[in-house]
């Protein structure tokens, strides 16, 4: 029964990421090829943070069983805050310019050429070493039925229930996620009843942005840190979001889960080499069977 | 002197294989506005199948079938274009999008698969023998590097003149006019799936040639000459040379492998050799910006401008009318709109 807890783990990452993929999909109506890189960037932002923390701080020990302490909380909400910021920046300097005058599959393309740029450019200063947040073992704890888990699984996957809780309600109980909903429907009736569509635009940077450094820093914690590490995410994203139905953030979160358990059945089956063969014959499977995936509508 | 004729064989070669792989994407994209994000993903499939049947016998891994190499040329052809084919029938009643992030998705798994099934394609070593033409003249690099680039040449000038005669037959002009007005075209009879489908297997078919002439060329293969860099840097030759030129892609080719190559001389000569890493990941930055910056301000690619004189020149009676330079200025800003009428279909 392992697999549920790996599945979950990994299901929750991909899940953050493809909330992000789906949302710059049904409200800016490109695939962004880029946004597996936002969570790169995130993570070494928030290493930085943490290692400046601890310069100036001395040593902090961690909070009780966990691996990490408060300079990785707090570093995490400046992480995000950061990686929210740094797509505002990329839509400002790129997408933005290309949206006004180009046909959206010029901008898909713009966004596979800034992941190149930023994926390469973290590569330069970081180098392709793995590194990582702490270099502490965990003990993983039986909790019945065969599985186990470490402090810092349990306490990442409650955090990221608090955060698909919060993403949630924004979208369904606030102005702000009225307008997002409306604007992915229709942008240009949106505008006609006077929502402020470059506001949602900004918003829905900032929600993809935060969620993707998180989905990253949840990687770092648990895995390693890599420059590639949001490739490797890309293409699970993708299918996570088009198994979900592109624009449904509850299928996305869905999509991402059924795609990590998968993967899990599939690394004790088969092997961990054939991980991301997984999330390919996943959305191989969807475009043939129901391309507009569990909770897509058809579109007009 | 002989030693820089030598390279310069060996340099336009390399161009020309590049040339090769573009003029497959201009077909997809610049003819038929279909984005192909996975163009590793079919060069290697080219690649290996062509390898895998004409290397002889081995007990490293499958085949070693011995054949000749023009049977295998033809095999990585077809080996392509039957996965394009499958992959634009899965993808192509869809959305654009989804064939982008599905031909990303074939580059990941192909990559995966030449890695991981070492019984087959020998894994992270790779496949090696490979053989190439001219091998007996391989003591004399000189003669041997002008027998490859007149091969190279040969295979190129046929496919550059094929593409050019098929643009401009029925099948191009069905193309053409699905691109231009889709509804337009359908409303006429023509199945725009099925067409589509075609030019991105024939494209694929190329880039699958492509592949493996590189493989006989070189006579070694190995994963990880098909990362998604490869994808890149053709985008950044067809986008430089102007999208829709078949022309352009081969100028294209040229400038950009120059800059590339010429950049990695540079930093070979201004880095420690244990920093030329870190370097190359710089270069990278570079070609992933500059594709950026062309979209920015030249979508139409730095020779894409040619083309757009002569319709310009044909606009301009009508420009005599009243509309004046405003409509040959709109036709310009409509250009890169034009080309993909697909994606506002939904």
């Amino acid at each position: 029964m392992q697999f549920v807890v790996d599945g979950l783990l990994s299901g929750s990452m991909i899940g953050l990421g493809a909330i992000g993929v789906t949302l710059t999909y049904s409200i800016l109506q490109f695939s962004n090829f880029a946004h597996g890189d936002l969570m790169s960037w995130g993570t070494y932002a928030t290493l930085i943070v943490v290692n400046a923390i601890l310069q100036i701080m001395g040593p902090v020990g961690p909070l009780g069983p966990l691996s990490f302490g408060w300079p990785l909380l707090l570093a995490m909400i400046s992480g995000m805050a950061l990686t929210g910021l740094l797509a505002l920046a990329i839509d400002y300097v790129l997408f933005a310019r290309l949206r006004q005058k180009s046909e959206m599959i010029i901008i898909v393309m713009a966004s596979f050429g800034a992941s190149m740029a930023l994926r390469s450019f973290l590569e330069f200063l970081f180098t392709g070493q793995p590194t990582y947040f702490s270099h502490a073992i965990q003990i993983a704890t039986p909790i019945g039925l065969g599985i186990r888990i470490t402090p810092d699984q349990a306490v990442l996957l409650a955090m990221t229930a608090v955060l698909l809780l919060a993403v949630h309600l924004m979208i369904t109980r606030t102005q702000t996620g009225r307008s997002m909903r409306a604007v992915s429907q229709n942008a240009a009736l949106a505008r006609v009843v006077g929502i402020d569509v470059k506001r949602v635009i900004r918003v829905t940077w900032l929600v993809g942005g935060a969620l993707a450094c998180f989905s990253g820093i949840m990687i770092g914690v648990l895995l390693q840190i890599r420059p590639t590490m949001g490739l490797d995410l890309t293409l699970p994203m993708f299918a996570a979001a088009i198994l979900g139905g592109i624009g449904s953030i509850p299928g996305a979160v869905i999509g991402g889960l059924i795609i990590g358990l998968t993967e899990a059945v599939a690394v004790e089956q088969i092997g961990a080499e054939w991980r991301i063969a997984v999330s390919f014959v996943i959305l191989i499977a969807v475009l043939f069977i129901r391309p507009t995936g569990l909770f897509g509508v058809q579109e007009r | 002197m002989i030693d820089l004729v030598g390279y310069a064989a060996f340099f336009l070669t390399t161009v020309l294989i590049f040339s090769l792989i573009g003029l497959g994407l201009n077909l997809q994209w610049g003819l038929t506005g279909l984005f192909n994000a996975g163009i590793a993903g079919f060069v290697a499939v080219g690649a290996y199948v062509s390898a895998l049947l004409t290397t002889p016998e081995t007990p490293d891994h499958l085949g070693g079938f011995d054949l000749p190499i023009v049977l295998g040329w033809f095999g990585a052809m077809m080996a392509a274009a039957a996965a394009a084919a499958l992959i634009g029938f899965a993808t192509l009643r869809l959305k654009s999008d989804f064939l982008a992030i599905t031909t990303f998705g074939v580059s990941m798994v192909v990559h995966l698969v030449v890695l991981n099934a070492q019984s087959i394609t020998g894994g992270t070593f790779g496949i090696g023998f490979i053989p190439r033409p001219f091998a007996s003249l391989v003591e004399t690099p000189l003669y041997f590097n002008l027998g490859n680039l007149a091969v190279v040449t040969a295979v190129t000038l046929v496919v550059f003149f094929s593409l050019e005669h098929l643009a401009h037959s029925p099948w191009g002009r069905v193309l053409k006019a699905l691109r231009e007005d889709e509804r337009a075209a359908i409303s006429l009879g023509k199945n725009a799936r099925f067409y589509r489908t075609q030019a991105f297997a024939l494209g694929g078919g190329i880039m699958g040639l492509a592949g493996a002439v590189q493989a006989h060329f070189v006579g070694y293969i190995a994963p990880d000459n098909y990362l998604p860099t490869l994808t890149f840097q053709v985008w950044v030759m067809l986008v430089v040379g102007g999208s829709g030129s078949n022309l352009g892609v081969v100028i294209g080719s040229l400038i950009v492998w120059a800059i590339w190559a010429g950049s990695g001389a540079m930093t070979g000569m201004l880095f420690a050799p244990e920093q030329q890493a870190h370097a190359a990941s710089l270069q990278l930055v570079a070609i992933g910006v500059m594709l950026c910056v062309i979209l920015l301000v030249r979508p139409n690619g730095i020779f894409g401008g040619a083309s757009q004189l002569r319709d310009k020149k044909r606009n301009s009676p009508k420009g005599a009318d009243g509309a004046g330079p405003s409509s040959s200025s709109s036709t310009e800003a409509n250009a890169p709109t034009d080309r993909m009428p697909i994606s506002k279909k939904y």
